[in-house]
């Protein structure tokens, strides 16, 4: 259907864009026209309502002002409180990669064994049912007291979140390893790190892959609301700051390009995923 | 006291059985022999546990009685001695045809060069005539090529025991029929030792020097040993013009339809699992379905009864 008319999506899309810019630019211009309408209630407050207008919801144009101030100087540094928001987002993405790291590391050797034998999994799966559901932010108070560090205790609680998924679905992926392949490396008398390497990882690699698409997006929710209690830097810093200066543009385009990373970040998954994908 | 190249003594298979209930036993008291360069095909009812009999052959599964030996070495578990192709192929999705078939040459000869087990690799696959697709995937591939690569890779390690288990079932009468030629020219230019399994009598028929007929599940066992008494240059087309071909298949279609399911329980009067008969049907004349034969076994000569009362001993 859209096959021959391959515009007619991307063209829906800028419709909606059009038509939420539209409804917002509307919906923040009525508080003025209120004030117009009211003219004994805005003689009443006077000057009050030139400032209040300040605090008020910002209008696109104003947010596409602020967001074109970051784009254009995204790297100055002005002391503590005062850094370029690509600064603050380079912290996170710095923070969510080493922690994603670290759990990889961890979690697909890990998942490995546990796949290939069923022994350790019964022992392990007690840990684990119990651990997953456990909110990543229940550990930071934990973190901070052990580690003392809040930069460390960040990528620590990222570390806990990308954890498990990755580790089950690699588990999984491993254990479900069609027999059939298995025989045949055994028939072949493959050695058991080569049909580790060669066949049980490349036939486990997809469902591995999505375990660690699963984390990234779990990691980079997480590394907001935890930059927000630790304080400092990174993106989740940012936008509390900027709740405190009550500066409702700077929020918003925070919140903009956080998608943007997040939806990077999961693209770039998706890639090497569908490098891994074979067809059967 | 070992004669034949692979020799199956006492083979026995049993399940645990339900809570409280009794072991199944999906055969036992299995006996044969094959000999080298010998083609044998086994037939027999789904489920009498053909495939895992194969399977233990293959060292793959581990049989509950009884021992295998081949070239006077008992079969403890799976070797680059036995190549096996497997019903559903079994290619690596994620490797090329090529790829496939060097896995298993690389692991056969560690110590040649990328270059030798590439040039060994396409050899075997030009031999299976897929020259033209040693850089697609197996999904790119149709069932009957997929299967082809299995064997190319069986054939590729150079066993001394070829292992297929209804190498083309899935495939369309067409196909098939080409495959099993391909596969005949093989067999007779290479003088492999094969142990296949079939449902399909004419396809053992051409293929096999002797069938092994198994009876029904549970306490299956071998029936009997049908020699196909044909010269070994067969092929497909003129296959039925040989008067042998249809006494062959009458006497196989009998068992399978009529006579496999007496062996159940306890034994057939007179039945030795140990020394199956040996019949050959194809020799026989006029009215008689088949001639039945002692299994010439020095060690026990004469003193086995045969189940059937109509006894040549034309072989001895
Ligand atoms: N794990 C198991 N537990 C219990 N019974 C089993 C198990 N595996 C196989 N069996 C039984 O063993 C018997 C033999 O199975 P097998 O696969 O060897 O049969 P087959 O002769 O190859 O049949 P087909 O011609 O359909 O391939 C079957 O009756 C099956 O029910
Ligand atoms: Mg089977």
């Amino acid at each position: 259907m859209s096959g021959n008319r391959p515009w007619l999506a991307p063209l829906l899309s800028l419709v909606f864009l059009a038509v939420f810019v539209g409804l917002w630019h509307l919906g923040t211009r009525t508080s003025v026209g209120e004030v117009i309408v009211d003219p004994e209630y805005a003689a009443l407050i006077g000057a009050a309502a030139a400032t209040g207008g300040q605090s008020a919801m910002p209008g696109p144009g104003d947010v596409v002002a602020k967001l074109w101030e970051h784009v254009t100087d995204p790297f100055y540094d002005r002391g503590t409180n005062d850094k370029g928001i690509g600064i603050q987002l380079g912290h996170s993405i710095a923070r969510v990669l080493i922690g994603f790291g670290l759990a990889a590391l961890v979690a697909v050797p890990l998942g490995f064994v546990i796949g290939m034998s069923p022994l350790v999994y019964k022992a392990l799966d007690p840990f684990i049912q119990i651990l997953k559901p456990i909110s990543p932010l229940a550990w930071m108070p934990l973190a901070l007291y052990t580690i003392k560090d809040s930069n460390i205790s960040a990528i620590f609680v990222i570390f806990i979140c990308s954890l498990w998924p990755m580790l089950i679905n690699t588990a999984f992926g491993v254990a479900s390893v069609r027999r059939d392949w298995l025989n045949v490396a055994r028939t072949l008398e493959v050695s058991r790190l080569r049909t580790a390497f060669q066949v049980i990882l490349p036939a486990a690699a997809p469902t591995i892959m999505t375990g660690m698409r699963i984390s990234v997006g779990i990691a980079w929710l997480v590394i907001v609301a935890a930059e927000m209690l630790v304080g400092g830097t990174g993106i989740g810093y940012f936008v509390w700051n900027e709740w405190n200066n009550l500066s409702i543009a700077n929020i918003i385009s925070a919140i903009l390009f956080i998608g943007l990373i997040g939806m990077v970040l999961d693209n770039s998954l998706a890639r090497l995923g569908r490098a891994v994908t074979y067809k059967e | 006291m070992t004669q034949h190249f692979l020799q199956v003594e006492g083979l026995a298979k049993r399940f645990p059985g339900a809570r409280g209930k009794d072991d199944l036993t999906v055969f036992e008291n299995i006996h044969f022999g094959i000999e080298k360069g010998e083609f044998a095909c086994i037939i027999g009812h789904s489920g009498c546990g053909k495939t895992t009999i194969l399977n233990v052959l293959a060292g793959l599964d581990q049989a509950s009685d009884g021992v295998v030996i081949m070239d006077g070495k008992e079969i403890s578990g799976p070797s680059l001695d036995r190549g096996v192709v497997f019903q559903g192929h079994a290619l690596l999705p994620w490797l090329s045809t090529l790829k496939n078939v060097e896995f298993g040459v690389r692991s056969r000869w560690p110590g040649w060069s990328a270059k030798e087990v590439e040039a060994h690799s396409t050899r075997y696959l030009e031999m299976v005539g897929l020259g033209q697709a040693l850089h697609k995937k197996p999904s790119e591939l149709s069932g009957g090529m997929k299967q082809r690569v299995g064997i190319a890779r069986a054939f590729a390690i150079q066993p001394k025991m070829l292992l297929l288990d209804e190498p083309f079932g899935a495939l369309d009468a067409l196909t098939r029929g080409t495959i099993q030629d391909e596969l005949l020219s093989i067999v007779q230019a290479t003088h492999q030792t094969v142990f296949m399994i079939t449902h399909d009598v004419d396809e053992a028929i051409l293929l096999a020097d002797k069938i092994l007929l198994m009876s029904n599940g549970p306490y299956a066992r071998i029936a009997e040993i049908v020699e196909v008494t044909m010269p070994r240059d067969r092929t497909r087309s003129t296959i039925h013009h040989d008067p042998q071909y249809y006494r062959i298949r009458n006497h196989l279609v009998d068992f399978l339809v009529n006579r496999s399911a007496d062996y159940a329980g306890a034994s057939l009067e007179g039945h030795d699992p140990r020394h199956p008969p040996v019949v050959r049907p194809g020799l026989g004349g006029g009215g008689q379905v088949a001639q039945v034969v002692e299994l010439p076994r020095p060690a026990h000569q004469g003193d086995k009864l045969s189940p059937k009362p109509s006894v040549s001993h034309a072989s001895l």
